[in-house]
């Protein structure tokens, strides 16, 4: 893993030394506390828990994370430092890892920064702190598969524009399979099972799991696998395009 | 260091094999128009885009087989200088020299060492955003030198430069050549001249040329041709009788802006 640490702190860095990072950051609040407390109608509800809060996190990903992730490989590719960053000693799976953690740890700082729901809840009443730790938990692992998606995206090409929509519709689709409504649809004309096996690629499917306080370990491989490949597949990609 | 190397991008010959050999002490130089090649053979001699065919060995380690090896030994300047813009000139160097598996005293060491052979110090707090050309260019340079590589590959280094800074960097580039192989690219023949050892002409991805700079410049035409501008009507006996000196190998006349004069250039019999 030689290199992996610089690598990852440059791109740390450089969330924060652009505007990037301060615009997602206020967005991403506004937006989950805009989500919670109006669509959510938290109040109503008249419960202490995280439940709304976490409720919203696929949609609100849909279009946050692949805005992050966007700039990854397209931003090196467009400037040319990928010239530079490819022809370091240094292995392309841990350049494309490092790169893609330094992203993760961002949002997850972004995530990090909810803490005052947490606080809400705990002024409010005495909520449980099980589905609190798995929601924030479910929610940074679902986040991961966002970003390793739009990372993807980011290597095919290098027009940022092109490569969000690109991961906006993957990612759609992967939440999609677990929404209620095609399941309904696909009972309603096939036999069940058909519906549950294609609810189990669904992001929305993995995460309700987890974030109801339930940890199986099926949840958590589902989406480390979905960040392992599609990371997989963007060094393929990288490869490709340096053969051509 | 030696190298024989094929690129095609979708059956376009970029590169037509492409063989030299350069030995420590040597400035190797890339000469030729744009798109003849250079870059592309350069960026497959730093593992940026592996060769359709044909192989090359640096340091004894080969492109394909051990690639990372082929990195350490190498510096290297891509055309057009590209950096983090978002960095500090030294902060960029540093991260290069931890990339490079240098740590503490050692990388600042390391990172004063280059800031100074490419004077670089009064820009070293500044971002390199808001560097000019030749900043840039040289903040670059220091990048590729951090590890002190035996091998240095340099695509433009001086592009964009003014005068001076050219002269700065040539000097640069042949103070560092003793006990190093260095190759550089460059369309400019006054470079190859200045810096080079050797050169090698390439177009259309082909080897058109290859020599010392001296050796090149014998093998042309118009070595030690002179023009004469004359004054006259008509050109034909002019040329008839210039065509009968013996020491005149052949004459071309290339007309003049007014009609009335013209200019000769002689080329003498060797």
């Amino acid at each position: 893993m030689n290199g992996f640490y610089p690598i990852f702190k440059r791109e740390l860095l450089a969330y924060f030394r652009s505007p990037v990072a301060y615009v997602f950051i206020i967005i991403f609040l506004a937006a989950n506390a805009g989500c919670t407390f109006f669509l959510g109608n938290f109040y109503d509800s008249q419960q202490a828990s995280l439940e709304i809060f976490f409720l919203f996190h696929p949609w609100l990903y849909l279009f946050l994370i692949p805005a992050v992730g966007m700039r990854l490989w397209s931003e090196e590719r467009r400037s040319g430092t990928a010239e530079l960053l490819l022809t370091f000693p240094v292995r392309l799976t841990t350049t494309v890892f490092a790169k893609f953690f330094a992203a993760w740890v961002f949002i997850g700082i972004a995530l990090m920064l909810t803490f005052p729901m947490v606080l809400t809840v705990y002024f409010l009443g005495s909520p449980d702190n099980g589905p609190i730790i798995t929601g924030y938990l479910g929610s940074f692992l679902m986040a991961g598969s966002y970003l390793a998606i739009a990372s993807c995206t980011s290597a095919l090409t290098k027009n940022q524009v092109i490569s969000f929509i690109l991961s906006v519709n993957i990612c759609l689709v992967l939440v999609l399979l677990g929404w209620g409504v095609l399941g309904d649809t696909l009972n309603s004309v096939f036999p069940v099972w058909i519906s549950d096996f294609v609810s189990q690629f669904s992001f929305t499917t993995h995460y309700e799991a987890i974030r109801r306080g339930v940890i199986d370990l099926r949840d958590i491989i589902y989406f480390v696998s979905i960040i392992v490949i599609m990371l997989m597949l963007n060094v393929v990609v990288l490869e490709s395009h340096k053969a051509s | 260091m030696s190298s024989s190397l094929s690129k095609n991008f979708n059956n376009f010959l970029a590169v037509d094999q492409v063989s030299f050999e350069v030995q420590k002490g040597e400035v190797l130089g890339f000469l030729g128009p744009n798109g003849a090649g250079k870059s592309t053979t350069m960026k497959m001699l730093t593992c940026f885009i592996p060769p359709s065919s044909g192989t090359a060995e640096i340091c004894g380690f080969s492109i394909l087989e051990n690639p990372l090896e082929v990195r350490n030994q190498i510096g290297y300047l891509p055309e057009s200088a590209p950096s983090y813009d978002e960095m500090l000139v030294g902060e960029f160097l540093s991260f290069v020299a931890e990339i490079r598996g240098f740590s503490g005293k050692e990388l600042k060491r390391r990172v004063s060492i280059v800031v100074d052979m490419t004077s670089l110090r009064e820009v070293e707090n500044q971002m390199i955003e808001t560097l000019s050309k030749g900043f840039r260019q040289r903040t670059s340079l220091a990048q590729a030198l951090i590890h002190d590589p035996p091998v240095l590959i340099l695509d433009e280094p001086t592009d964009g430069l003014d005068p001076n800074q050219k002269h700065e960097v040539r000097t640069l580039i042949k103070n560092m050549s003793e006990d190093r192989t260095i190759l550089i690219s460059t369309h400019i023949l006054e470079e190859v001249d200045a810096v080079c050892t050797r050169a090698m002409i390439i177009s259309e991805g082909r080897v058109v040329g290859y020599g010392t700079p001296d050796e090149l410049m014998s093998q042309s035409l118009y070595r030690n041709s002179v023009t004469v501008s004359v004054n006259a009507e008509d050109h034909i006996p002019l040329m008839n009788d210039f065509n009968k000196l013996d020491f005149v190998y052949s004459v071309e006349h290339l007309p003049g802006e007014t009609s009335g004069t013209g200019y000769y250039a002689f080329v003498p019999t060797k």
